[in-house]
């Protein structure tokens, strides 16, 4: 018997609704740092995995690593079904139609520059126009930028408000008869915000445009479901969702990702080669040049298969809760700002402390062992719409409880006092 | 386990609440900018020179408390120095900075010897060598830009 089939969960109780329990099943939570324990306020940067994930990963190091889709012996069979098997998660996962549909990548980054190096470069023509949001993370502003700049067309941003939502009446506007692309974050790594993405996407198809949705934010907080998002391309990462860094997944719909060239050359991905021509794999592997990250794509089926064991509408709950606790012990703070206050939004929460760099409160913060980012985030537009340098940013996973939030606010008032 | 207060030390963070020789510098010979594209500090350094003397330095910018603390105390301390001088502080501060160096260079430094607490910190090192680093391209060559990267 594979790993791949020991590591369906055999469940017999119906999904976790006790989120509290889930702490546990973290094992790298469980140290001190600089003498204190651990409090990581950093998933929006990469989430810690549970012990499912790194279990997943060492059997099929232990046992099965093999390369995939190559080989008659029996690793290599074990590793392309475990791989294969991870795929159909991932399709599940987010409701796709078909495996077709599931590109394995590198992760959201090269997820978004696959679609701006094959669909952009070969349909954008000169003053034709990319709409994306002033809240983009950068791996969704410079792909297009690039390909922008190669073809002629035009990089639009759609403006969002003081409260960090987009604009909906000049998104609306912005949308014409040039835009060839919208390119749009489901959750604001830096804000927040959850966009109201569905919404947006027909806003976006009825002006005939493409739409792609970057959820590397969403998927580890929110039910993805992309034929009721009816979007062209959804983007999303591993490590983001408690699973491993180096996957991450394109999902397009089939016509769309068999109209498109190839991204990359290699093997897995050609019929047949000759040096005057070659023809190329069928879908999903077209787009997997070269051996892919086997270890990481089951990491990602473990990831899915540890969210499913767990009551959605449980861990929503409990987060917007951890949320807003949060958000309300922040404002207790003297000198707190806030920067993202959305209607919707989801964990993550930036925020300036009187005049400390945020780079200062990081380290502060560090010393009372308690992770947060400090920075720009990778979203400097942000930063310069709010006329600010940087911000420190408070993320939450599903691990995280009040007690973390409490620890944070103790570190803030010390850092007031060293500051004062 | 270095204390926090071995990097916050009182003359850091009086630096940084009343920066000296903050602003710009209408007849300077160099203006060079400094990025640390990590944490976003920027400054930008401006430099007068006569006769192989640093006559007259300022700053502008953006920065966390190492950062605008240690420019203060740079342009603080190199006023005045010739070009030779303040080169050669420059490779003792960097030196301090990376390196495990005794209390005698240390006491050398004189109240420079204060950003020697970064050293504990990695990730804020580039904060505290920024302005030196501009610095040194500053008095060197004719670049605008440096980055700690």
């Amino acid at each position: 018997m594979s790993s791949a089939q020991q590591q369906t969960p055999v469940s017999t109780a119906g999904p976790i609704t006790d989120i509290t329990s889930l702490r546990s099943d973290f094992p790298i939570l469980d140290q001190m740092v600089h003498g204190k324990p651990l409090v990581y306020l950093d998933s929006a940067a990469s989430a810690q995995q549970p012990q499912a994930v790194i279990d997943a990963m060492v059997a099929h190091e232990q046992h099965d690593h093999a390369n995939i889709h190559r080989g008659v012996h029996e690793l290599s069979h074990r590793s392309t079904d475990a791989f294969e098997a991870a795929r159909e998660r991932v399709r599940a996962f987010i409701n796709a139609r078909n495996c077709n549909e599931i590109i394995f990548t590198r992760g959201t980054t090269e997820s978004i520059n696959l679609v701006a190096a094959t669909l952009g470069r070969t349909q954008l023509e000169p003053g034709d126009e990319v709409l994306i949001t002033h809240m983009e993370h950068h791996s969704n502003i410079v792909p297009w930028q690039l390909i922008c700049a190669q073809t002629g067309a035009k990089l639009v941003p759609a403006p969002i408000t003081g409260r960090g939502e987009v604009d909906a009446d000049a998104f609306a506007q912005l949308l014409n008869e040039r835009t060839k692309i919208v390119a749009i974050a489901h959750v604001s790594n830096a804000l927040g915000t959850i966009n109201p993405v569905k919404e947006m996407t027909a806003q976006a198809r009825a002006a005939n445009a493409v739409v792609l949705i970057d959820g590397a934010q969403a998927t580890p907080h929110l039910k993805v479901d992309v034929r009721d998002l009816d979007c062209d391309f959804y983007a999303f990462s591993g490590h983001k969702m408690y699973g491993p860094t180096g996957v991450g997944v394109l999902y397009g719909k089939e016509a769309l990702l068999d109209s498109m060239p190839p991204y990359q050359g290699g093997g897995e991905m050609i019929l047949t080669v000759t040096f005057d021509k070659s023809t190329y794999a069928e879908l999903p592997h077209k787009f997997e040049a070269g051996t892919p990250n086997i270890t990481g794509v089951i990491g990602l089926g473990a990831a899915i298969d540890y969210l499913a064991g767990i009551d959605l509408d449980a861990r929503c709950r409990y987060e917007t809760e951890l949320l807003s606790y949060a958000t309300e012990a922040l404002r207790t703070l003297p000198d707190m700002r806030i920067v993202g206050e959305a209607e919707q939004k989801s964990g993550v929460i930036s925020f300036l402390l009187g005049k400390i760099h945020a780079h200062d409160l990081g380290t502060i913060l560090d010393r009372d062992g308690i992770a947060v980012r400090t920075g720009h985030h990778c979203a400097m537009p942000v930063m310069d719409r709010y006329g600010i340098p940087a911000t420190a940013r408070a993320s939450f996973g599903l691990y995280n409880n009040h007690d973390d939030v409490d620890r944070l606010i103790a570190g803030l008032r010390r850092a007031l006092e060293l500051f004062s | 386990m270095s204390d926090l207060t071995d990097l916050y030390r009182e003359v850091i963070l009086d630096h940084n609440r009343q920066p000296r020789n903050f602003g710009e510098l209408d007849d300077a010979d160099r203006v060079i900018e400094g990025v640390n594209p990590l944490c976003g500090d920027r400054m930008t350094l401006y430099i007068k020179l006569d006769d192989g003397r640093v006559d007259d330095v300022r700053f502008t910018g953006t920065g966390c408390a190492i950062s605008v603390a240690s420019s203060s105390l740079m342009t603080e301390r190199v006023k005045g120095t010739t070009v030779d001088e303040s080169l050669a502080l420059f490779k003792q501060v960097h030196r301090m900075l990376t390196e495990q160096t005794d209390e005698n260079e240390c006491t050398e430094l004189g109240k420079l010897a204060a950003l020697s607490g970064v050293r504990e910190y990695p990730s804020r090192i580039k904060c505290a060598s920024l302005a030196w680093h501009a610095l040194r391209t500053a008095l060197t060559s004719d670049d605008e830009a440096i980055s700690t990267e």
